[in-house]
């Protein structure tokens, strides 16, 4: 049994990395374009400095929609797309594609909620205080919202995870891939069991640090 | 300082048409600590907030310091802003920073550079009493101690001008004491125009000079605050000095009480006794003094009594009309 996981190290450590590569690439991106998205679509909403029915709306359904379609659909349907960015459709590069549209989506919608969070009063506060748009997201929506935005930060971490191992069914890679070729096609249930205990573990450590990070952000 | 021109103001929404601010004129003069009273809902909140242009009047001007804020271009009217300090109900504080950063915030906007910043914050703490809770965050304050954040927070551009919405409508009787007391003496140290909104007439007392009251978004009655005390002309304004009075018998006394029962409101604190002892001596009637007390009003004093008075009913109608004529107001309030 020691024997069979330490020659499976190898294969484990490729595996991780590229799972390590997926996860930080589409984490990444949702970082990037999630945070501005949901900050869109929060402006844009009734009553907010940049009122925009049909920009909202356009995007609150557009978003919606790319959510609500299951992540391996997604994959499929995106696969011309990572085609053409990545030239390839197998990889844990060319998983990343689908898997970022999916990140960024989810993040935006969670950052949104965490901006919505934010007391309207203290908004206004700093409108009083002459503070332009630009002052007032920056100064005080986003630092407002950021234990919000940390937490969802972590929950869009650990769905991606979850979501690359899926990638890993039509030639991502990465833990999932391993599980399926070892555990499934091959009935080795040791591989099996070792992948979920380190993913259990990755799981628990994502979720402390970012725990531990939101508590330190948030002083109320 | 401010002056309101024909402000009007008409919210619509799905299910009505409010008009919140109907037609309101009037000035509030610089060095004043001027009051918008008024029961909730009155319009309040929808005027004050004209004045920084929160709430843009749908017709009527709003002059600060001789400019109409209301035709103001983005630039201008951010820069009119930054030299209005407002303060809330609520405090509206940076939960996720220390007091430093909350009182900071309006330099920084501003464009102060951060050592005017680090010069001016300690004065700003000094002047609310919170020199040593700089790097407490908001969680950790009393209610008291938010609303100085706030208050030190409105000044830090040296504001010449302070708007309240409600300041203490969320703090216990002690604590408004206090933060009013601040306000008082702010105004009186700097300078500063306080136009202040509250609900209570108690409020209002305690530290205006002069006041509006507002009832279905318009000014019913304005004047300084001892001749709205002690001779309130619209109905909404004797309500709520009534009910700041709280001269109240209990039912059960109410009930056994013959004759009638009289308030009287007179100035100073010394004034009444000749006048009872004539009202006595010309009329043959029975007084009996069931309450009374001297109410500090803009700091002069108000005495305000209730006396049952019993007899011939030509005496009694008599003496009652002597008491109107020489007491501030005199007034019948249980036959
Ligand atoms: N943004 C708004 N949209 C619709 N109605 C509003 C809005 N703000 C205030 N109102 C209405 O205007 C009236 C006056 O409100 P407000 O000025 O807050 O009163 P006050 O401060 O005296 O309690 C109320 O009937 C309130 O419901
Ligand atoms: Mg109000």
């Amino acid at each position: 049994m020691i024997d069979q996981i330490l020659n499976l190290m190898p294969e484990l450590g490729k595996a991780f990395w590229e799972t390590f590569q997926m996860v930080g690439i589409s984490l990444s991106l949702a970082l990037l374009l999630g945070v501005p998205i949901g900050l869109l679509l929060f402006i844009t909403d009734k009553g907010l400095f940049w009122e925009n029915k049909i920009f909202n709306t356009a995007g609150g359904v557009l978003v919606n929609t790319i959510r609500s379609i299951p992540f391996v659909i997604l994959l499929v349907i995106l696969l011309p797309v990572t085609q053409m960015i990545v030239k390839t459709t197998i990889g844990p590069l060319a998983a990343s594609v689908s898997l970022s549209v999916a990140a960024i989506v989810f993040y935006a919608r969670l950052a949104e909620a965490s901006l919505r969070e934010v007391d309207k009063g203290v908004i206004e506060a700093a409108a009083a205080m002459g503070a332009s748009i630009p002052q007032i997201i920056t100064q005080v929506l986003l630092v407002e919202a950021l234990p919000g935005l940390i937490r969802g930060f972590t929950v869009t971490t650990i769905s991606l995870i979850g979501y690359s191992a899926m990638a890993g069914i039509v030639g991502g890679g990465g833990v999932g891939d391993l599980a399926i070729r070892f555990g499934y096609y091959r009935y080795q249930m040791d591989v099996m069991v070792v992948t979920v205990a380190v993913l259990i573990v990755l799981v628990q450590i994502v979720q402390s640090i970012g725990d531990y990070t939101a508590q330190r952000a948030d002083k109320a | 300082m401010i002056k309101f021109e024909n402000v009007s103001i008409t919210f619509n929404t799905k299910k009505a048409t409010v008009n919140a601010v109907r037609n309101v004129s009037f000035e509030v003069n610089k060095g004043d600590i001027f009051g918008i009273v008024g029961t909730s809902g009155a319009g309040k909140s929808t005027l004050l907030r004209t004045v920084n242009l929160l709430e843009k009047p749908c017709s009527g001007k709003v002059n600060v310091d001789g400019v109409d804020i209301t035709v103001l271009d983005k630039q201008s009217l951010r820069k009119a802003r930054q030299k209005i300090g407002m303060i809330f109900q609520h405090y509206n504080l940076i939960h996720t920073k220390a007091v430093y950063e909350n009182v900071s915030l309006p330099m920084k906007i501003s464009g102060k550079s951060t050592k005017e910043i680090s010069k001016r914050v300690p004065d700003l703490l000094e002047i609310v009493g919170l020199s040593d809770k700089a790097h407490i965050y908001p969680g950790q304050l009393s209610g008291g101690q938010k609303q100085r954040v706030g208050i030190a927070r409105a000044l830090a551009n040296e504001s010449q001008l302070l708007l309240c919405d409600e300041p203490t409508s969320a703090l216990d009787l002690e604590t408004t004491k206090s933060i009013l007391d601040l306000i008082h003496d702010i105004n009186k140290k700097y300078g500063i125009t306080v136009l202040l909104i509250s609900h209570e007439m108690d409020v209002i007392k305690s530290i205006c000079s002069r006041v509006a009251v507002m009832s279905e978004g318009e000014v019913v009655e304005l004047n300084d605050v001892y001749s709205l005390f002690s001779n309130p002309q619209h109905e909404i304004t004797k309500q709520l000095v009534r009910h700041s009075l709280n001269m109240k018998i209990p039912e059960g006394i109410l009930g056994d009480i013959e004759g009638k029962l009289v308030r009287v409101l007179y100035r100073g604190t010394s004034a009444l006794n000749p006048i009872l002892s004539n009202a006595i001596r010309k009329y043959p009637v029975d007084m009996n003094i069931l309450h009374g007390r001297i109410e500090y009003i803009n700091n002069q004093p108000m005495g305000v009594l209730l006396v049952n008075i019993n007899g011939e009913n030509n005496d009694v109608v008599n003496l009652i009309h002597y008491l109107k004529e020489n007491t501030a107001t005199a007034e019948v309030i249980h036959d």
